[in-house]
């Protein structure tokens, strides 16, 4: 049962039309898989690959250079926290353990009911309003632990 | 006297940017427009010559002389890229700009693609910027609508095609040469600076690389004039800067100020001073890969060659302050894990040396550094130096290792004296 569906193959296309040559489709063709599924198995790396021309080897070094392609499952909600060094001063510590106080997951890992995932991330270029986290590409700033636990109540009344 | 802020002028904080309708109605795209009809290549170079504009992106190369560099008789097509891939630690500037004012971003990569006869330009967006991204999209269809990009751009016979490209992330990115690996579709590694990338770039073709900040400074100084440009700094270096400060201040934020401006001046009146309790230890003046400087260099002017001479660099003028209760070996620990994490891999070095410098901070901080870590820590910045890796991410990351050496001495050697943090 092939992961790639027609809709998903069209956006391939377009970003392959738009390209020099197929292979520089390829960061943007995996976002848009991922988008779809979640994250890139090695069943839609082969196939994204195969699409692509290019071979699985030279794709999964691509996948796994960059840090928003995901090579393992994600929750539905990945909360991507800002680990650099204002985040660090302004709190970045005290928040990250009230995360995984409150949700019972280390950095890394998802929560058994496949709703969240943590993430540390590198920089958000919030450092004015530090601590940040991101969720599905939403910024939320200046957090404290009661701010933090009202996000999380609205994505799981959304979820 | 009023201060002109020609970059920020048609920025409402928090609020939407200007339409296309808008941002022509205050004098938008009459660069372009200018430039298009008016105008050779040449003498585009030759304004921003003139005005002195300096690379914003950290290094401050010359636009004139980066845009002057594509040989003449050399391959088609040339690319052009605006640098929007702002992952620094404690910048945000180019984010602001992006959100705020698209159009003037992309006014700047017209005249830039024009100046040096390029015709395929490109975005270089950080994904994390989901914001800037949206705002960018409606703007690059705008312009497209209107006719500013595609072919045959207000009748000059002049061709633009313009496509945001979205980073999967990673700070080498922002190295230049590893940038155009990224688009070429591979894994973001540098390679070597000669031929340099204005003569063999993207897909071996001639390509201009500039930061978001550079380009939009471009607009105005067409519209205005190099000696008005000039004219905006209280230094050698022209133009305004955008600055910001983060860490323990009252009032955190980013300001369009006068190059120049002195970091004093930024500390104490536009982030308001120390927040109630804290006290200044020491400063980053630009970015997580500048030197620290301590309470006796606020004095200095940030411009290029002031923050030099004062023994670190202006950087992106993303001002990062360190305050009394925050331990500096743990900050430096927090930056050369970053810098760790981010080192492509590629030349022994930086892989290598980058993780053995973040570990022995790691093991001082947690009170478990011996004496010799000291002088093994001075190595790694000797073995890190400018000249000894393929790129500047590990000379950049021993910036701030090296000057907290000087600086914080005392600091380390109580942590591994009382064998634990005393901030702890």
């Amino acid at each position: 049962m092939p992961l790639l569906t027609d809709a998903m193959k069209q956006e391939l296309q377009a970003e392959i039309d738009r390209s020099e040559t197929r292979k520089a489709a390829c960061i943007e063709a995996m976002q848009i898989v991922q988008r779809h599924l979640g994250w890139i198995s090695d069943e839609s790396l082969l196939e994204i690959a195969d699409f692509l021309q290019m071979t699985p080897d030279e794709l999964e070094g691509v996948a796994t250079f960059y840090n928003h392609i995901y090579r393992k499952p994600v929750g539905k909600y990945v909360i991507l926290i800002c680990d650099s060094v204002c985040c660090w001063i302004m709190g970045y510590e005290s928040l990250q353990e009230h995360i995984a106080r409150t949700l019972g997951i280390r950095l890394g890992e998802t929560t058994a009911d496949g709703l969240f995932t943590l993430l540390p991330i590198q920089c958000l270029g919030a450092c004015a309003r530090a601590p940040a986290i991101m969720i599905r590409g939403e910024l939320y700033t200046d957090l404290t632990p009661e701010r933090f636990d009202e996000i999380i109540a609205s994505y799981r009344r959304e979820a | 006297m009023t201060v002109e802020r020609p970059l920020t002028a048609n920025i409402q904080p928090g609020g939407e940017p200007l339409s296309l309708r808008e941002y022509e109605k205050v004098g938008g795209y009459q660069a372009v427009r200018k430039v298009l009809t008016s105008m050779t290549p040449a003498q585009v170079i030759d304004v921003m010559r003139e005005s002195d504009l300096k690379g914003r992106g950290g290094a401050g190369f010359p636009t004139a002389v980066k845009w002057g560099s594509v040989p003449l008789d050399s391959k088609k097509p040339r690319h052009f890229i605006a640098d929007a891939d702002e992952m620094e630690p404690g910048t945000f500037k180019d984010r602001v700009l992006m959100e705020g004012d698209p159009h003037q971003l992309i006014e700047g990569v017209i005249i830039g693609s024009f100046a040096t006869e390029a015709e395929s330009a490109f975005i270089f967006i950080r994904w994390e910027y989901t914001l800037a991204q949206k705002r960018l999209r409606r703007a690059i269809a705008e312009a497209y609508e209107n006719g500013y990009l595609g072919k045959n751009i207000l009748g000059s016979g002049f061709n633009l095609g313009l496509h945001l490209h979205v980073s999967a992330g990673r700070y080498i990115c922002g190295e230049g040469t590893a940038l155009v690996r990224s688009l070429e579709g591979d894994r973001a590694i540098p390679h070597s600076r000669v031929p340099r990338q204005t003569e063999c770039g993207l897909w071996g073709k001639p390509t201009i690389l500039n930061n978001v900040e550079t380009l939009c400074n471009v607009p105005h100084i067409i519209n205005k004039g190099a000696e008005w440009f000039r004219d905006l700094s209280l230094c050698e270096d022209g133009g305004t800067k955008m600055y910001s400060a983060s860490g323990r201040v009252k009032r955190p934020g980013l300001w369009e100020l006068p190059m120049g401006t002195p970091l004093r001046e930024i500390i104490e009146e536009h982030a308001g001073g120390m927040r109630e309790g804290y006290r200044l230890k020491a400063v980053m003046p630009g970015g997580a890969s500048t030197d620290f400087l301590l309470e006796e260099h606020l004095d200095v002017p940030m411009s290029f060659g002031s923050v030099q001479k004062a023994g670190s660099r202006l950087g992106t003028g993303a001002v990062i302050v360190l305050d009394d209760k925050t331990c500096p070996i743990g900050m430096v620990h927090n930056l050369e894990y970053f810098f760790a994490h981010e080192s492509c891999g590629w030349c022994t070095p930086c892989r290598e040396g980058l993780p053995w410098a973040a570990s022995i901070l790691q093991a001082i901080e947690n009170g478990k550094g011996i004496p010799e870590d000291l002088s093994t820590l001075e190595k790694l910045t000797w073995m890190m130096a400018p000249g000894r890796t393929f790129c500047a991410l590990a000379p950049g990351a021993m910036e701030p290792l090296g000057s907290a050496l000087k600086y914080f001495r005392e600091d380390f050697e109580q942590h591994i004296r009382e064998k634990r943090c005393p901030w702890r």
